[in-house]
């Protein structure tokens, strides 16, 4: 496909600031109408990239394409057509909900009745709090505004840096259901969040750890991915000791907490003996014997998370992404 | 045009929701009129005086009566040795002690002069200087009014020669201080106040939704000042309002004229609160940067408060570069000489090159992207 066909087209873009490398040799490319994610704990280097796809910074290196237009030269024709909404609440919290609305609206040069179509959904369980301060909302309210902020002026790709976080689990599914019906209208949608578990309601996700793509592919790719069989196991007591065992445990390939459970994969060998049964037997003895009560150990499906941290090679748990 | 309005009305909004802005767009420019206006006024009403007469001749006597009829000054002692003098200044019982030497009369009469000492308590200097000079004037008019005039070609009688208080003889208070706060609220609403609602657009990152929008960095200025114009030139008549009926300034000069230098002077201090706001991220820098670089320069650069003639070579340089300065010389201009331009065009040609530097500085420090 040729470039101008991409809704967003990064090549090999490279971003520092001063000693540190926020973004390095990251190359996406989204076609029109997909629900693209970028998935990856803080400091990934995700805002960085919004920012850049967003015309606010320039890349130190690479080239950065938004809706045909390049981002250095096309600043002005980018920032007509796609709506942005940054990382952190940006709204007048003096400002009323309507008055937010309006302002937005007129900035972009149209009206809040010419593409109320579009923000209906998002829109009706505000309309009771029109009247309200932007400030006084809730986390979800505050963040659907955000959106209907962002959406008013119809735009052709829509950036959306962490939108759900900080909301509460209700709010995510009803703005995870509006994403949806957004890409049924066309707009390109690129999300990020640091909830794996939203990684699914994407087309394709990007995994990203600081600063570099992990690997490009379509969540249940992502789940295929996973090279080995995973265990869950858990024990009375708290999670801490039982990594420690487990990772003491000779035949432990990669163990990382995971909620209340340690995930677990174990090595080739010991894996090819599971088949019979005797690995899970040998490592409940050795649990028993470190002691650890009331031992569960099953077999997983692994989700895209735990492709995450196989790629990352398993790193300390402290580092790992929030599983939700 | 209609973004730009509602800009502007959003603007409005910020200002009005905002109990902290308002209390520094109206409150403080009441408070500072009336503070230096009324309280902190130099002016000196019936200082105490102590009187040492070791001539006890007729001339001595008249002075004395003179100085002591007059409002500033009101007997407290009459002292018999200079040990006394010091003694009541310890105590802080007298303002100003007059001494006159022994044949101070009889020299007045054979020699046409003499010399009064005037002995003040500088430890409040601004008191001090003040008292010395009602004094002097007192005196020297005694000279030249009670004395025979003298013969052509010989000194006339004097007892102390001072230069005569042009404009201002009594010292009126308010004279200094009405242009100099107008100078000083004009700067801080348009400046500090633009400065710290761009820096807020940035903390809130409500900067960023901006940017990535159609909307221009033109419009956006403009529309982040006109409401602080707007709202300044209001402060500014109702500071003048406040100078003219409550404090009696007088208004010799052409109140249009005035109007303008105001405009003009309200122009430079917003390009110098944008120019601020570019190197601001954050309402509390703003603040800062505005205090350091504004509220301070001006309280002691500008001639406010404190003489520029006194002050060292290079702090006079540095004063050239202060708005308020030239703004004061003017309002003075123009409400108390009764000035016009012909006269006024030095500190007005200086006013239009300050507002064409920083606004060039200003446009040309602005980003369109975030670093």
């Amino acid at each position: 496909m040729p470039a101008a066909m991409f809704a967003i087209d990064l090549q090999h873009l490279s971003k520092s600031y001063g000693p540190v490398q926020a973004v390095q040799d990251v190359s996406l490319r989204v076609p029109p109408g997909e629900l693209f994610g970028l998935i990856g704990p803080d400091g990934a280097g995700k805002t960085t990239l919004f920012r850049i796809m967003a015309t606010l910074l320039l890349p130190d290196a690479g080239t950065a394409a938004v809706a045909g237009h390049d981002t250095r030269g096309g600043m002005r024709a980018i920032r007509e057509v796609v709506g942005y909404m940054p990382g952190r609440f940006s709204l007048y919290p003096d400002l009323t909900v309507a008055e937010n609305l309006d302002f937005f609206a007129a900035l972009f040069r149209t009206t809040v009745r010419a593409n109320y179509e579009l923000i209906r959904d998002i829109y009706e369980p505000l309309a009771p709090f029109r009247d309200r301060r932007a400030g006084a909302l809730s986390g979800g309210m505050k963040q659907k505004l955000a959106l209907c902020c962002a959406l008013i002026h119809k735009p052709e790709v829509l950036l959306l840096d962490e939108p759900t976080t900080g909301v509460d689990a209700v709010s995510r599914q009803e703005f995870w259901q509006v994403l949806g019906q957004l890409k049924a209208r066309g707009i390109t949608i690129m999300v990020s969040t640091p909830y794996m578990d939203e990684a699914a309601r994407c087309e394709r996700v990007a995994l990203l750890q600081e600063g570099q793509v992990l690997r490009v592919d379509t969540p249940a790719a992502l789940q295929a991915a996973y090279p080995v069989p995973l265990y869950a196991v858990r024990a009375t007591g708290s999670l801490y000791p039982l990594l420690q065992s487990l990772r003491a445990y000779p035949a432990t390939r990669t163990v990382y907490a995971f909620g209340e459970e340690a995930h677990l994969s174990l090595l080739p060998a010991a894996t090819a003996a599971a088949t019979t049964g005797t690995a899970e037997a040998d490592l409940l003895g050795y649990l028993a014997r470190a002691g650890h009560a009331q031992v569960q150990l099953r077999g997983l499906t692994p989700t895209i998370e735990d492709t995450f941290m196989e790629l990352l090679g398993a790193r300390p748990a402290a580092t790992a992404p929030t599983a939700r | 045009m209609k973004a730009f309005l509602l800009f502007v009305r959003k603007e409005f909004y910020h200002i009005f929701r905002d109990r902290r802005t308002l209390l520094i767009l109206f409150g403080m420019p009441v408070v500072l009129v009336t503070l230096f206006g009324f309280a902190l006024t130099n002016e000196v009403k019936n200082a105490d005086v102590a009187v040492l007469d070791f001539d006890k001749g007729p001339h001595a006597r008249q002075v004395q009566a003179r100085l002591l009829s007059s409002d500033y000054f009101g007997l407290r002692h009459y002292l018999g040795s200079y040990r006394e003098v010091e003694a009541a200044f310890r105590q802080g019982d007298i303002k100003l002690a007059v001494v006159f030497p022994a044949g101070f009369s009889h020299e007045l009469d054979h020699l046409g002069h003499a010399q009064v000492q005037l002995v003040a308590d500088a430890s409040d200097q601004n008191t001090a200087t003040s008292l010395v000079s009602y004094a002097t004037s007192i005196v020297r008019d005694y000279a030249r009014q009670e004395l025979p005039p003298p013969a052509p070609g010989t000194a006339g009688p004097h007892v102390e020669a001072v230069a005569r208080l042009y404009f201002n003889p009594s010292l009126e208070a308010a004279y200094t201080f009405v242009p100099g706060t107008m100078a000083l609220i004009l700067l801080l609403v348009s400046a500090m106040l633009t400065s710290i609602t761009i820096a807020r657009e940035k903390e809130t990152g409500t900067m960023e939704v901006l940017l990535v929008s159609p909307m221009r960095q033109l419009p956006f200025i403009l529309g982040k000042i006109v409401p602080y114009f707007l709202l300044s030139f209001g402060n500014a008549l109702v500071i003048l309002a406040l100078g003219v009926w409550g404090l009696g300034m007088p208004m010799r000069g052409s109140l249009g004229l005035l109007l303008l230098e105001t405009l003009l002077y309200t122009f430079v201090a917003l390009a110098l609160g944008v120019f601020i706001s570019t190197r601001s991220s954050t309402q509390q820098g703003a603040m800062l940067f505005s205090i350091l670089s504004l509220l301070l320069p001006t309280v002691m650069l500008s001639g406010f408060l404190f003489p520029l003639e006194s002050m060292p070579p290079p702090m006079q340089a540095v004063s050239r570069l202060i708005p308020a300065r030239y703004y004061i010389d003017i309002l003075k201009g123009i409400m108390i000489k009764g000035l016009g331009l012909r006269e006024l065009w030095p500190e007005t040609a200086a006013l239009l090159a300050l507002a064409a530097g920083l606004l060039l500085l200003a446009f040309r420090s602005l980003k369109s992207r975030l670093a």
